[in-house]
């Protein structure tokens, strides 16, 4: 059931990142949705389920981008482990520590996909600093609002479905 | 038995040591991996497509009822650049016909029209690091690995890996491993337009410090690289130094506006006989 969750989020943000790009050059280069799902399965799921979305995803996102496969297989392998190990240690319930675990981890990925794509092409490694942290704020802010949505959810309908038992009383 | 969830660190080696060997044997063989980028390729671009089709539905509607408001004021405006408009197509035309007089006294063969498929842009990239954008056309229209891919402004990329049958990806020319052979239409000066990570997106190297390029002059493709037909517009030199050693450091804008490419033409000529045939430029793109 995990499995099948961890994987139907890797695909759904695969879609809408393609989709996004599609609309907006500039838009789709500003967020990164498959690097916040794998660094939110990892802070949901540990470091092993991290570490397993971040290889799934970045194949999937390398086979589909036509770059070499691997290399951002490799980044988000290594985010989603790291993020995983630290969610375990550290305290990671709250939006604050949240925001920053994704604003890191979008730095950490982002050094590891440049720093390998420069090996292997044997390029000059180069990093925009203020693009990167333009995607990391967001990255940052839809990777909290996703967890505020899927926490919150549960206990925004259980309270609607008693409000609604209550007023039934009332009534009758 | 092993469970491999309390060995993680065993996994994340295992792991690791796949993604070397998978990247080193790319390297190696300069092949890719054509099976699982074909297999990934083919199975996503249905979803992409049909994605794309909910989305242009929604944008549709959008732009047909709601976005409407200004709409009086838009079609004023139009109608007095139409008025513009058609006093520079008059110009044109007296131009046009005056090549055309000049090009039959000097026995010059007319040149064929490069066959081309028009493509809509049916996704972007998944992955922000790459510019490459997928377009809805595939084999089953004939587009092939390397076909170049323009757009009213210019050239616009060409196709890279193996297309599938009904959708075909597309490296543009603003990606930082993209590459094509240009030339100032001016002063000739020849040389590599690549992308880069920058405002403006394009650089053209190896030209030398000796050329006479400025800024404001047009650079058009050249064709060498077997690729991209001769004479298409890539873009206009925005910056034009001398570089510390051998080469000028040029900065191009593009023709094309990528930032909202959805509709390109997909040039049916495999790439190499682009350069066989050399045919001259068509003069409606290189404006």
């Amino acid at each position: 059931m995990r499995t099948a969750g961890v994987l139907a989020a890797l695909a759904v943000a695969i879609v809408l990142q393609a989709t996004l790009s599609g609309m907006s050059m500039a838009g789709g280069t500003r967020v990164n949705l498959v690097l916040v799902a794998v660094v939110y399965v990892a802070l949901a799921f540990g470091a092993v389920t991290g570490l397993l979305a971040g290889t799934a995803g970045g194949l999937a996102q390398d086979a589909l981008a036509g770059g070499i496969v691997g290399v951002g297989g490799l980044s988000k392998t290594i985010v989603g482990f790291f993020v995983g190990v630290l969610g375990a240690q550290f305290i990671v319930s709250q939006p604050v520590p949240r925001f920053v675990m994704f604003v890191g981890a979008t730095f950490v990925h982002e050094l590891c996909f440049q720093a390998l794509y420069a090996l292997v092409e044997s390029r000059v490694f180069t990093i925009q600093y203020s693009a990167v942290l333009l995607q990391a704020l967001v990255n940052g802010a839809i990777g909290v609002l996703a967890f505020q949505v899927v926490e919150g959810t549960p206990g925004l309908l259980q309270r609607r479905h008693s409000r609604g038992a209550m007023f039934s009383r009332r009534r009758y | 038995m092993l469970d491999i969830r309390r060995r993680t660190g065993v996994l994340l080696f295992v792991v690791m040591m796949g993604h070397v060997f998978l990247i080193s044997v790319q390297v190696q063989s300069k092949s890719g991996v054509p099976v699982l980028q074909a297999v990934t390729f083919g199975a996503f671009a249905r979803v992409q497509s049909g994605t794309w089709s909910a989305v242009h539905g929604v944008r549709s509607f959008w732009d047909n009822y709601v976005g409407l408001r200004g709409a009086r004021a838009e079609n004023e405006s139009l109608h007095r650049q139409v008025a513009d408009l058609e006093v520079r197509l008059q110009e044109q035309r007296t131009l046009a016909l005056r090549a055309t007089r000049l090009q039959e006294l000097m026995d010059l063969k007319a040149s064929a029209a490069l066959p081309t498929i028009a493509a809509d842009v049916i996704a972007g990239n998944p992955n922000p690091g790459m510019r490459t954008v997928t377009i809805g056309r595939g084999t089953a229209d004939g587009v092939q690995a390397d076909m170049a891919v323009i757009a009213p402004g210019g050239l616009v990329g060409r196709v890279i890996g193996t297309p599938a049958a009904h959708a075909a990806r597309v490296q543009l020319l603003i990606d930082r491993y993209a590459a094509a052979g240009a030339v100032t239409e001016r002063a000739r000066a020849g040389g590599m337009v690549v992308g880069v990570d920058k405002d403006p997106p394009l650089m053209m190297d190896l030209v030398s410090n000796l050329a006479d390029v400025k800024s404001g002059d047009a650079v058009v493709a050249s064709g060498v690289d077997g690729i991209y037909p001769k004479g298409f517009r890539i873009g206009t030199v925005e910056v034009s130094e001398r570089g510390a050693q051998l080469y000028r450091m040029i900065r191009i804008r593009p023709a094309v506006d990528f930032s909202s490419l959805e509709e390109v033409l997909v040039v049916l000529v495999p790439a190499r006989s682009v350069v066989s045939e050399a045919a001259p430029a068509p003069a409606v793109i290189a404006k």
